[in-house]
């Protein structure tokens, strides 16, 4: 069925938003984003190293996969503003995964410093996409200031531990008008499938995935999972009952 | 003069553009930027920006992450 994901008036087929961190290699990265099915795939600012064999940007570009550098490792809303303005100048995108994480323990977002960061980013044109907390106060604040899509973790990024508050994720979804990805904490198929059947608009991960044992297999998994799960939540599950109600007719026995 | 690119000192003798300089770290082309202390200079801007004594170059280009 025709059931597109709308970001910032573009569109894509693909509710599986993909990240590159944690790939053995570029090889294995190519198979599994193929696999996947991906449409957007996030990468990292760093300093240019003098031996970079093979670019994950010339991959991504070659295989008509849209770039969302993110501002990984920044602890302050300047520090994520400055990186977000130099992946846009390197990669020609005003489209950016906000991250302003608090501590290297924790990865959690610094709520204070993402929402800062957030305001100017909009005021400067970009399309903001931040990883935050699955706070839906805080969430509604990001969408109130121009967020094209709030992207509340599930868990610490690359724990896998899954979705800990799924009411927190339902809160989000009630109330917000753009789109809430699930971002970071997906361990399996089966937890991508639960952010889709919550009503999340798509899916971010990587680790469950460049990590896996076979990458490639596990993005095939995901890619199932995710759609799965959305057909799943157009659908409507029918209501938890204490007691069983039967499924064949009483009558006629 | 000396020019910090990439955290690291460069000894440098005579003017220094920003696309020099960037071309002392790297010979690609695409999916580079640059700041010199903190700003963001537009590609368009590399050759017509010299370097000074002491400034702190940046360039950066997308990695796996995320």
């Amino acid at each position: 069925m025709d059931d597109p994901l709308q970001i910032a008036g573009e569109t894509f087929s693909s509710r599986l938003i993909m990240g590159t961190g944690g790939a053995p290699s570029l090889d294995v990265l190519d198979r599994a984003l193929l696999a996947s099915g991906t449409e957007l795939t996030t990468v990292a600012m760093r300093r240019v190293a003098p031996s970079s064999a093979g670019s994950v940007f010339d991959l991504l570009t070659e295989r008509g996969i849209r770039v969302l550098p993110n501002t990984a490792g920044c602890f302050t809303a300047a520090e994520a503003v400055r990186v977000a303005r130099l992946a846009r100048e390197a990669l020609g995108t005003s489209w950016v995964k906000l991250e302003v994480i608090a501590d290297e323990r924790t990865l959690l977002p610094d709520p204070v410093e993402l929402l800062t960061a957030a305001e100017q980013l909009v005021t400067d044109n970009f399309v903001v996409l931040p990883y935050t907390s699955d706070d839906p106060v805080l969430a509604r604040r990001l969408e109130q200031i121009g967020c094209a899509a709030v992207m509340p973790l599930g868990s610490p990024i690359g724990s896998g531990l899954g979705i800990r508050n799924q009411h927190n994720i339902e809160l989000i979804v009630e109330s917000a008008s753009v789109p809430v990805i699930l971002d970071a904490g997906i361990g399996t198929a089966s937890d991508a499938a639960i952010a889709m059947e919550l009503g999340c608009a798509a899916v971010l991960l990587a680790t469950s995935v460049t990590r896996a044992r076979s990458p490639e297999l596990m993005a095939e998994s995901m890619r199932l999972a995710v759609t799965a799960g959305r057909l799943a939540f157009l659908a409507g599950r029918v209501p938890r009952r204490r007691y069983a109600l039967a499924s064949s007719p009483p009558a006629g026995r | 003069m000396q020019v910090i690119i990439n955290g690291e000192p460069h000894q440098v003798t005579g003017p220094l553009s920003l696309a020099q300089a960037v071309a002392l770290l790297t010979s690609s082309q695409s999916g580079l930027a640059a700041a010199v202390n903190g700003d963001v200079v537009r590609r368009a801007a590399w050759n017509s920006t010299t370097l000074s004594d002491g400034d702190e170059v940046e360039v950066l280009t997308a990695v796996q992450g995320g």
